[in-house]
């Protein structure tokens, strides 16, 4: 199978790869995927004042899943959380043009950035009711 | 030392530069039919068949006329499974064979049994080995064949031919090997084994792509089959078509070329197998050999490394060629069946390579392999969240994952 340019780019020189202290209260992480079926991704954002200031992941699974958390990073530095949330894995598979055999490796990262998200909301919600 | 690297000596192997320069005048003077049996081009065709179906004989200690070239060993399989299944219908309708079988032989016997056949596929351990004891309780007074392969393709395990071919002799059935990978990496000889049947291809001995052939014992007994392909009765009515003279011509150099030199190959091999096993597993952790430790194909090498996905090592690999179990490099999505047939996790299968060492590979090849190959995974357990987790003391496999 050949693959994209662009691909082949993310898994030669990926973005940000590595981790965040998942116990920060600015931390949201999310945890997808399963080893039998050959993809995880766990992808972590850092948020102040509802932006996200940086992304890290960590991958196993082939190239193009590798590809697709690496963008996915590249394209939540920056974003206001809420849009963030507005990120499809059509988008993801027309920068990477990905084949149709790789199209859940897009879902898988789409899934990962929801739980990522989810997870630093559902912090920082805890975080309001505690000191209520 | 040139790039890239070819390592992948199961699913194909180059033409010896011996075979090819013999098959070239196959292409221009030497042209015929060799079923023209009125004129000299036919006649020159017809010998240099003949002798080179003597070669082929000779490599499994056969008989000429016990050879039945076919384009390959997918149609060697499904000629021997088919043609006994058929012929001996009314003697019996149970075949045998086993869960980590060649698709040639597995997809055939599902055909079988869509007719009314019935096949058991025995199962392997964790080496890929069958119980004797096991395939002896399997064969009924319905059972003709027992279809059972030499070297497995995938892991490199070795079957034990003599002891299979002693059980089937003794049991009145007849025995078929697939010796597509096994031949002339391993003694294989008709008679000692007691095989009745045997599938090889060219290709896999440094011979062309194209041509394969299947050994049909002549005597004691006489194997007979019902043929796929008619037409103008060649190969003694079992396999019809106008033969691939220039193909049957380099599959008998190639054959010829492993008998003369096999025994110092495998010698070879087996250096530079251990020299890729010890290289790898002395640099990194976590690695797990698939197949037999010992009784094994001498240039296999199947490992999985745990933590990496196996389509993305290859990535990393991008100037060696080898192949993965990893459901990734393939259409199906599903690890290897043979892996799994092991019992070798889900995980691990997605993350095994197999490197096939051959006849043309050298010292130096293999240490720029393990160097690149501990470069890659190094570099993708850096990325991998489930080397993080093993890191930290959490054992992946502890996780309840939502599969997708």
């Amino acid at each position: 199978m050949a693959y994209s340019d662009k691909v082949i780019d993310h898994y030669n020189e990926p973005r940000n790869v590595g981790s965040l202290d998942k116990n920060d209260e600015n931390v949201g992480t999310g945890m997808v995927g399963a080893p039998e079926c050959g993809d995880v991704m766990k992808l972590q954002i850092k948020v102040e004042n509802d932006v996200i200031v940086d992304a890290k992941f960590k991958t196993f699974g082939c190239g193009s899943a590798i590809a697709s958390s690496s963008l996915a990073t590249e394209w939540l530095k920056g974003k206001p959380i809420d849009e963030g949330l507005n990120i499809r894995n059509t988008d993801i598979v027309e920068e990477l043009s990905l084949p149709p055999v790789k199209i859940h490796c897009s879902v898988l990262a789409e899934d990962a950035i929801k739980a990522a998200i989810n997870d630093y909301k559902q912090k920082a919600a805890n975080i309001e009711s505690a000191a209520d | 030392m040139k790039t890239p690297i070819y390592m992948d000596n199961h699913a194909t192997t180059s033409v010896d530069p011996r075979v090819l320069e013999t098959m070239l005048p196959y292409f221009s003077d030497t042209f015929g039919n060799s079923a023209s049996r009125n004129h000299s081009f036919g006649w020159q065709a017809e010998e240099a068949v003949e002798n080179a179906r003597g070669q082929i004989a000779r490599l499994i200690g056969a008989d000429a006329r016990e050879i039945i070239i076919t384009s390959g060993a997918t149609e060697s399989d499904n000629l021997a499974l088919t043609g006994v299944a058929e012929f001996y219908k009314e003697k019996g309708n149970h075949i045998i064979t086993c869960v980590i079988e060649h698709k040639a032989i597995l997809d055939t016997g599902h055909m079988l049994e869509q007719k009314g056949f019935e096949v058991t596929f025995l199962p392997v351990d964790k080496h890929g080995s069958i119980d004797l004891d096991e395939l002896a309780d399997a064969i009924t007074d319905k059972t003709t064949l027992v279809s059972l392969m030499a070297a497995n393709n995938e892991i490199g395990t070795l079957n034990p031919l003599k002891e299979i071919g002693k059980l089937t002799r003794e049991k009145g059935v007849l025995f078929h090997c697939d010796a597509t990978q096994g031949v002339g990496h391993m003694d294989i000889d008709v008679e000692e084994m007691n095989i009745d049947l045997a599938s090889f291809t060219a290709h896999k001995i440094y011979g062309p792509k194209g041509v394969g052939a299947l050994y049909v014992r002549r005597r004691k007994p006489r194997v007979r089959l019902s043929p796929l392909i008619y037409g103008g009765g060649h190969e003694r009515g079992m396999r019809s078509g106008t033969l691939n003279v220039p193909g049957i011509v380099g599959f008998g150099k190639a054959a010829d070329i492993m008998h003369e030199e096999g025994a110092q190959e495998r010698e070879n091999l087996l250096v530079l197998r251990e020299r890729i096993f010890q290289g790898i597993t002395r640099e990194v952790e976590y690695v797990y050999l698939n197949g037999h430790p010992d009784t094994r194909h001498p240039g296999n090498v199947n490992l999985s490394f745990a933590y990496v996905e196996g389509e993305s090592l290859l990535m990393g690999l991008s100037d060696i060629a080898v192949s993965s179990g990893s459901a990734c490099t393939s259409a199906s999505l599903e690890p290897s069946y043979v892996l799994r047939a092991l019992g070798v996790g889900d995980d691990l299968a997605h993350s095994s390579i197999r490197f096939g060492v051959g006849r043309f590979n050298t010292e130096e090849e293999v240490d720029y392999v393990i160097l690149r190959v501990v470069e890659a995974v190094s570099r993708l357990r850096e990325m991998s969240p489930l080397y993080e987790m093993a890191q930290e003391g959490i054992d992946p496999s502890s996780i309840n994952w939502s599969a997708h």
